[in-house]
């Protein structure tokens, strides 16, 4: 247990985007165990955090990931005041991860995520697909870090990170970061913050759709196919349902 | 031709009176007047710039296209008051001459929601999914449109004549009663042309709809033969006849029919 950990200030990288007063309340976290992936398996992980609109929820996953190994990992974060969920993940020789994650916030909520891959050794893949909406006075954050090792060569790691912002008054903040140390890898990130197209409302609104419905139909398209590749449908059907519902309370 | 005979009553369907409208606070429309009764069909040409967008955009509520003097009713209903949603629910259909791509949402599934929520706009009982595949059915049929397509998102990856195929399916899904169709004809080749003409005529040549075509050439007016042709320069219109001012356009270009 880390009882003794001070509590994060606006210097630390990875907090620099929380909210520390929510944090204070719950500090210290403990700390979590350690997800270990055997070498040549494959796990899957589902996480919905929904936790009510006071409650703070800080999620860390430390994982390993054996060699030739998989991870895949679907989240969906849509509740607390705070809602944190961190990965810091370290693959070997020829491992994968992946991740499919919608963060969406109202209110005043804080939704973020923060990943650390490590490609410690060579031909290991990953890929991480976050989608975020941002309403109100929200702020959704994904901090992504990738590091490759020196010798991690034929590393291919990928990162897309689109946001849609609702209000004026929301945020959205992406901070890729690469840190590589191997010559023959290929790394991609992309990040882009959007409003929803101004254009296609009043098509749809041309064609009789209320500006509820629009809006509604295209945030359920903006993170739609995250989901679709869940293998435990019941798992699916309760994503999709928690999704649609933070969607249409979005005000 | 004037179509007077076969309509029983004569409704005013559309009333644009003195309309003025704005653009990026530059006056656009300046004094436009025009009267379309039920079981009409009304074709506006004009040279580029004269307002033939911004006259259905601004019937049709877009954000940006300001109306700042005159008026129009649709049925009696004070059109620019309402919403565009509400304008669509009370009847308009307005068919862009650059239909938009909506990534993500099947045609079938954004056509039910705007149907439904027109019809709850109306006090109408929703349709149900199967009630609703069974009209998409139909009028993508009319339309010569592969039901398929209909299942992709909507516009995504249509060619120009596809998306305005899926246009007339729109319109004949939603089954308005007054319909302002904006260069419909563009990017159309001759089969395309033909087809999209002829689902005009079979969902809008009725006693109790009517038609605004706005159009750049005479093309399409071969294919859906309107009763009323006015020319737009400049904000107004500056001629009405009937079919042969069209043809007298065609023959002798605008700035020649403007100025006789």
């Amino acid at each position: 247990m880390n009882k003794a950990l001070a509590l994060p200030t606006r210097r630390d990288e990875a907090w620099r985007y929380s909210d520390l007063d929510a944090v204070a309340r719950v500090w210290p976290v403990d700390e979590p165990d350690r997800l270990i992936v055997p070498a040549g398996e494959r796990r899957t992980m589902t996480l919905l955090l929904d936790d009510g609109a006071e409650a703070v929820a800080i999620r860390d996953h430390p994982v390993e990931i054996g060699a030739g190994g998989t991870l895949s990992v679907h989240l969906l974060a849509i509740g607390g005041a705070l809602g944190r969920v961190t990965f810091d993940v370290t693959l070997a020789r020829g491992a994968h991860f992946e991740l499919k994650a919608a963060l969406v916030g109202n209110a005043a909520q804080t939704i973020e995520l923060v990943t650390t891959v490590t490609h410690a050794e060579p031909d290991a893949t990953s890929r991480q697909t976050v989608r975020a909406i941002a309403a109100g006075h929200a702020t959704t954050s994904y901090l992504g870090q990738i590091r490759v090792a020196r010798d991690a060569q034929k590393t291919d790691a990928a990162q897309s990170f689109k946001a849609m912002l609702l209000d004026r008054t929301a945020t959205a903040n992406a901070k890729p970061e690469l840190e590589i140390f191997a010559d023959d890898v290929k790394c991609a990130h992309g990040a882009t913050v959007g409003e929803l197209d101004k254009a296609a409302l009043f098509y749809m609104a041309s064609r009789g759709l209320d500006p509820a419905g629009a809006r509604a139909l295209l945030l359920r398209a903006f993170i739609a196919g995250l989901f679709d590749d869940m293998t435990d449908e019941g798992e699916h059907a309760r994503f999709e349902a928690a999704a649609l519902a933070k969607l249409e309370a979005l005000g | 031709m004037n179509s007077h005979w076969e309509q029983p009553l004569d409704l005013m369907m559309l009333k644009i009176e003195n309309l003025h409208a704005t653009v990026a606070d530059k006056p656009i429309l300046k004094g436009l007047s025009l009267t379309i009764n039920a079981g009409e069909i009304h074709a506006i040409m004009g040279p580029n710039g004269a307002g033939k967008s911004t006259l259905a955009y601004t019937l049709g509520g877009r954000p940006g296209y300001e109306p700042t003097g005159g008026g129009a009713t649709l049925l009696g209903q004070d059109l620019l008051a309402m919403e565009p949603h509400e304008r669509a629910a009370a009847g308009l259909f307005l068919g862009f001459q650059y239909p938009v791509e909506i990534p993500g949402v099947s045609n079938v599934q954004f056509l039910r929601e705007a149907l439904n929520s027109q019809r709850r706009a109306r006090g109408e009982e929703p349709l149900s999914a199967a009630e609703f595949l069974r009209l998409a059915r139909e009028k993508a049929k009319l339309l010569g449109m592969d039901m398929e397509m209909l299942k992709r998102p909507v516009n995504v990856g249509f060619s120009g004549g596809e998306k305005k195929r899926a246009e007339m399916v729109h319109m004949g899904i939603l089954d308005p009663t007054l319909a302002i169709l904006d260069e419909t004809d563009s990017g159309l080749d001759i089969d395309a042309l033909k087809t999209v003409g002829g689902g005009i005529n079979a969902i809008m040549r009725a006693p109790d709809k009517a038609v605004l075509l706005i159009t750049h050439y005479q093309r399409l007016l071969d294919y859906v033969k309107p009763d009323f042709v006015h020319i737009l320069a400049d904000g107004r219109i500056v001629r009405s006849g009937g079919p042969e001012l069209a043809l007298a356009l065609e023959r002798e270009g605008y700035a020649e029919v403007i100025a006789a």
